[in-house]
């Protein structure tokens, strides 16, 4: 399998607080991988470096082992491939369900292209198989902002999805949802991976029991462990992190 | 969602009711119902109300709220108004076929070089976009590339208004300090004092705002459209989708300063003169007043929002001109507070009440 994704000794600092203090992680093509962490381990920050938000103050960040990814922005980033949920889900609240996923259909950006733009049949179809997947077929016709909390969650994951990218970046996609939508998504990420690459930030222990995958923990911007989800809570730093205090 | 909704259509068939009466009443009609005063007052709402459209393009769809929109205006009528003031040549006080009377009176030997060209009509009609376009692009790379948003960008728009208006105050500038440019005599050979030519203007700014509808509405029903939105709505989330935010504001911005340009470019030969005071920081907050009063993000609202102000103006600095700025001061708090859909936002909803009740209620919801 080939590498994905890699940082090499990276740091980044605000106002002397070191939020990243020489991070190296490397991720797989089609890996599905579950970030854990303390509240401010670096889990967000982490993403803001990959997804060129932030700029690091040192190391190297590597897309598919050719592409440095500290010279992109947001939307250089989201171009190459890399496709990112925030924490509080973000959606196009004045927009319809379905124009939100029109509007992340993998597309030309330019202005250009954009201001004439017409959609085709083949987004048509696409369009509906993603509400298809994210189970909101049924509201389509919707505004945005009048979806329940958990739908908009769902609605961001097929903007996502839409985009059509090698690696999704998700922040603690279960937060705020019931039991039976957590195990939903958690069984949907594990479909997309595979296809794609998957990097999922969470909190929610049960709910990364459930994805079943290669767990890091990180711990004040380093990697404190790595490995399965038995073999980290194994280990003694670990413990000492999540439960010591 | 097509290009003419049922708004747009019912206020471009009032607009051409409009267009058809105004100049038939003053021209045309025994005993001139229409009197000519109010051919040139209507004209200049007109003028106002395509200011309005394309301020609503920025602040109303893309949440650029901008507090020096009248510069793009202002700089729109200067460009006309220069041409205007060549094409008095010899009649002028001093008689000088080459300078304007202003430069004559500053002891200027020879035309600036800024003034070349301005002889052409065409050449005007070119630089009234071109000049606030250009002053738009500047402004724009810089500003939305460093990622100035929000309260920040507002304020450095109205510095850029009131740096403007103390620069066109100075004689030194050459174009006519505070006395501005004035006196215009005609254009392209028609009098401006006359009738006709004034009923010409009113029609052409008709049509321009007509024109500064249809255009704003194709943009705005457009993917583009939806995407100026969605930076409105969450800017983050798409600059994550790969859009690049900056060059789409650019984009917006600078076909607004365009637009704003022809605005005033109407409005001067219809006022008779164009001085700095046009660049005043209160002028362009009475602009954002109009909108808001209208409707924001409804374009047709801007329109109607301007010509209410404007009306409102006329009427009451002609009957307490003393108690204008409170009143408009008055206006903006009851809207913002009791109609934040603005006027037009209360028509439709009474509208949408009174047809048969939705046995859903979505229609209650709106």
């Amino acid at each position: 399998m080939s590498i994905q994704l890699s940082l090499d000794g990276v740091n980044r600092s605000f106002d002397g607080f070191k939020a990243i203090n020489d991070l190296s992680l490397t991720v797989e093509k089609g890996e599905l991988r579950a970030i854990i962490g303390p509240n401010g381990a670096g889990k967000t920050t982490m993403m803001d470096i990959i997804t060129g938000k932030t700029r690091p103050d040192e190391g190297e960040v590597l897309w598919n082992q050719t592409v440095d990814l500290t010279r992109t922005d947001e939307a250089g980033s989201a171009r190459l491939g890399i496709g990112r949920k925030f924490q509080k889900p973000t959606v196009f609240e004045t927009h319809t369900v379905e124009d939100n996923i029109a509007l992340s259909l993998k597309d030309d950006r330019s202005v250009w292209a954009t201001l004439f733009d017409r959609k085709t049949a083949e987004q048509e179809a696409r369009i509906s198989e993603v509400l298809e997947l994210v189970k909101l077929d049924g509201d389509r016709a919707r505004l945005a902002a009048d979806l329940s909390h958990g739908q908009k969650q769902w609605l961001e994951i097929g903007m996502l999805l839409a985009q059509d990218p090698e690696l999704l970046l998700v922040d603690e996609p279960a937060a705020g949802m019931t039991d039976a939508e957590t195990m939903r998504t958690a069984e949907l990420l594990r479909d997309i991976a595979g296809q794609h690459t998957v990097i999922v930030v969470e909190h929610d222990m049960e709910f990364v029991r459930a994805l079943d995958c290669r767990v890091t923990v990180l711990h004040q911007g380093h990697v404190l462990a790595e490995g399965s989800l038995d073999h980290v809570s194994a280990n003694e730093q670990v413990i000492e992190v999540y439960l010591g205090r | 969602m097509g290009l003419i909704d049922r708004r747009m259509g019912i206020f471009l068939t009032g607009l051409f009711i409009l267009t058809v009466a105004v100049p038939a009443g003053n021209l045309w009609m025994e005993g001139q119902p229409v009197p000519s005063y109010i051919v040139s007052l209507l004209g200049k709402y007109l003028c106002y109300a395509l200011l309005a459209v394309a301020l609503d393009l920025v602040w109303g769809f893309t949440g650029i709220l901008s507090l020096g929109h009248g510069a793009f205006f202002a700089l729109g009528g200067y460009a006309m108004g220069m041409h205007l003031m060549r094409e008095i040549g010899d009649r002028g006080v001093y008689a000088n076929p080459e300078l304007p009377d202003f430069m004559v009176f500053l002891n200027y030997q020879e035309l600036p070089w800024f003034w070349y060209g301005f002889d052409q009509f065409w050449f005007a009609c070119l630089m009234v976009l071109l000049v606030p376009g250009a002053l738009a692009f500047v402004f724009g790379w810089f500003a939305f590339r460093s990622r100035v948003t929000g309260v920040y960008l507002s304020i450095i728009t109205q510095a850029m208004t009131y740096a403007l208006m103390l620069a066109f105050f100075r004689n030194e500038m050459g174009f006519g300090g505070n006395n501005g440019l004035t006196d215009f005599k005609d254009v392209l050979g028609f009098d401006l004092q006359s009738d006709s030519t004034r009923a010409g203007l009113f029609v052409l700014s008709a049509i321009a705002l007509a024109g500064g509808l249809l255009l704003a509405r194709a943009i705005t029903t457009s993917k583009l459209g939806q995407v100026l939105v969605c930076i409105r709505d969450a800017e983050d989330r798409t600059r994550f989708l790969g859009y690049r935010v900056e060059g789409y504001k650019l984009f917006v911005w600078v076909v607004s300063a365009m637009m704003a340009g022809v605005a005033g470019a109407l409005y001067t030969p219809q006022v008779g003169i164009i001085n700095p005071g046009e660049f005043s920081p209160a002028n362009s907050i009475e602009i954002v007043i109009w909108v808001a009063l209208g409707g924001r993000g409804t374009l047709v609202g801007a329109a109607i929002g301007a010509i209410i102000v404007a009306a409102a103006k006329t009427l009451l600095t002609g009957w307490f001109p003393e108690i204008w700025l409170f009143a408009l001061g008055a206006l903006f708090i009851f809207v913002t507070i009791f109609m934040p859909k603005g006027v037009l936002g209360v028509i439709e909803g009474a509208l949408a009440k009174r047809p048969k009740p939705q046995p859903d209620g979505k229609e209650a919801e709106v």
